[in-house]
């Protein structure tokens, strides 16, 4: 990998070319149920874009300060699932304590995001390209971004396309995964505009 | 003996975990366009199932119900970096390739599903096999979506040229759209068929319960 990419290239490209649920398949899971309903997919996205931006910062900190002077690599998934687990808890009571309108709508979200894929798997591509600071912080919040752009969508095209009639075993999620892979190939389209994997 | 049978039927089709449950599609089915990188991954998705399945059955009296995410999480951890010191000592190539979708295993909704729906009231051994069973019936169709793409997007099986040279591959296979096409797919033909056999109604097994009764709240979870 070049270790030295634009961080705003990283940024735009983490949003479009390489969008963290489009072409890695991260963050399934919650995405395919909770994008029945658009307002909490709009909260769940802000959650995940807060929550991925702090986690890169804190466990790119731990990864060059604590994991690799003592030679631990090999226990970085549990060190870093732990990071996600203390930031969500900490970011929880945070919130609760500053905003309790804001936690009402982000609040419910944040403890369905520790096993969230997307989190763990933009840490584990931040360790294994071996980003710097400032592009950790921009590959988090752009892959936040983009997961929050992807559930938009498509919590938005599930609400137009819920009344039309579907062959009955595709309805639900089959017709889901369909639109999805839809979404997929009009992302494919951005991938010309900047090359970074 | 039935009751074992029983788990197994409703792990690798009544209850299965892509085509029902929707659970733990994320990590793996990025590495679809490879049947040999499927295989691997999905045999670690099916033993740190099985295996945290048994281990957090076996200490399920001894964790406080409030902290029982965080030690599950720390449990299936544990065996993943097992599997990731294993491939990384003897198969370095495919650890390469898979890169970071190994420790995504640790996120895979389906072991911590396994988890809090079956293990959590269930005998140690039972569990074990209820774990494996379940990554078995994700091999399954995973497997089945990859011999798709690698076929038609490589003309290749395993790395063995199939197609004939006239063959020209579909570059649309090897890209993340097809995947969901093809779970779709899947879908699909599973549904319809268990909805033609509806009618031959049995008595739900145990564990049928549980997971029916535990399915929305994993999802959610997840």
């Amino acid at each position: 990998m070049p270790p030295l990419i634009n961080p705003i290239t990283l940024f735009f490209a983490s949003i479009f070319t390489s969008n963290i649920l489009l072409t890695n398949f991260l963050g399934m899971c919650s995405f395919i149920s909770i994008s029945k309903d658009w307002k909490s997919s709009f909260g769940l996205g802000m959650a995940v874009t807060v929550v991925l931006t702090i986690t890169a910062a804190v466990s790119w900190l731990v990864l060059r300060f604590v994991l690799v002077p003592f030679g631990m690599e090999y226990l970085s998934f549990i060190i870093f699932i732990i990071v996600i687990a203390a930031v969500v808890q900490i970011l929880e009571m945070v919130i609760d304590r500053a905003s309790p309108a804001l936690y009402l709508s982000l609040g419910i979200f944040l403890p369905l995001i520790t096993v969230n894929c997307a989190i763990l798997g933009a840490i584990l591509f931040m360790q294994i390209r071996s980003y710097n600071f400032i592009q950790a912080i921009t590959f988090g919040a752009g892959s936040g971004l983009g997961w929050w752009l992807a559930i938009m969508l498509l919590a938005a095209i599930r609400e137009r396309t819920e009344k039309n009639p579907v062959p009955a075993g595709l309805k639900g999620p089959g017709i889901t995964m369909i639109t999805i892979g839809f979404m997929a190939m009009a992302f494919i389209g951005f991938s010309g505009m900047i090359a970074v994997q | 003996m039935s009751k074992t049978m029983a788990i197994l039927k409703d792990n690798l089709w009544t209850n299965n975990p892509i085509f029902i449950q929707i659970l733990g599609i994320c990590s793996t089915l990025a590495v679809t366009n490879n049947l040999r990188n499927t295989a691997i991954m999905t045999l670690g998705v099916a033993l740190t199932t099985a295996f945290s399945s048994l281990t957090l059955s076996a200490m399920k009296d001894l964790i406080p119900r409030k902290v029982r995410m965080i030690i599950q999480v720390l449990v299936i951890s544990f065996y993943v970096i097992i599997i990731d010191i294993l491939l990384r000592a003897y198969l370095p190539e495919v650890s390469k390739q898979l890169g970071p979708y190994v420790g995504l295993i640790i996120t895979n909704c389906i072991i911590m599903g396994r988890a809090e729906a079956f293990a959590q009231a269930s005998k140690p051994l039972l569990s074990w096999w209820d774990g494996l069973t379940s990554g078995l019936g994700y091999m399954a169709v995973l497997m089945g979506i990859a011999v798709v793409r690698e076929l038609l997007g490589f003309g290749t099986l395993f790395g063995i040229k199939i197609m004939p040279e006239a063959f020209v591959p579909w570059t649309i296979m090897i890209m993340a759209p097809s995947a969901f096409f093809l779970v779709a797919m899947v879908m699909w033909w599973a549904k319809s068929m268990q909805a033609g056999r509806k009618p031959e109604a049995k008595p739900a097994t145990p564990g049928q319960q549980a997971t029916a009764a535990a399915a929305p709240t994993t999802t959610a979870k997840a």
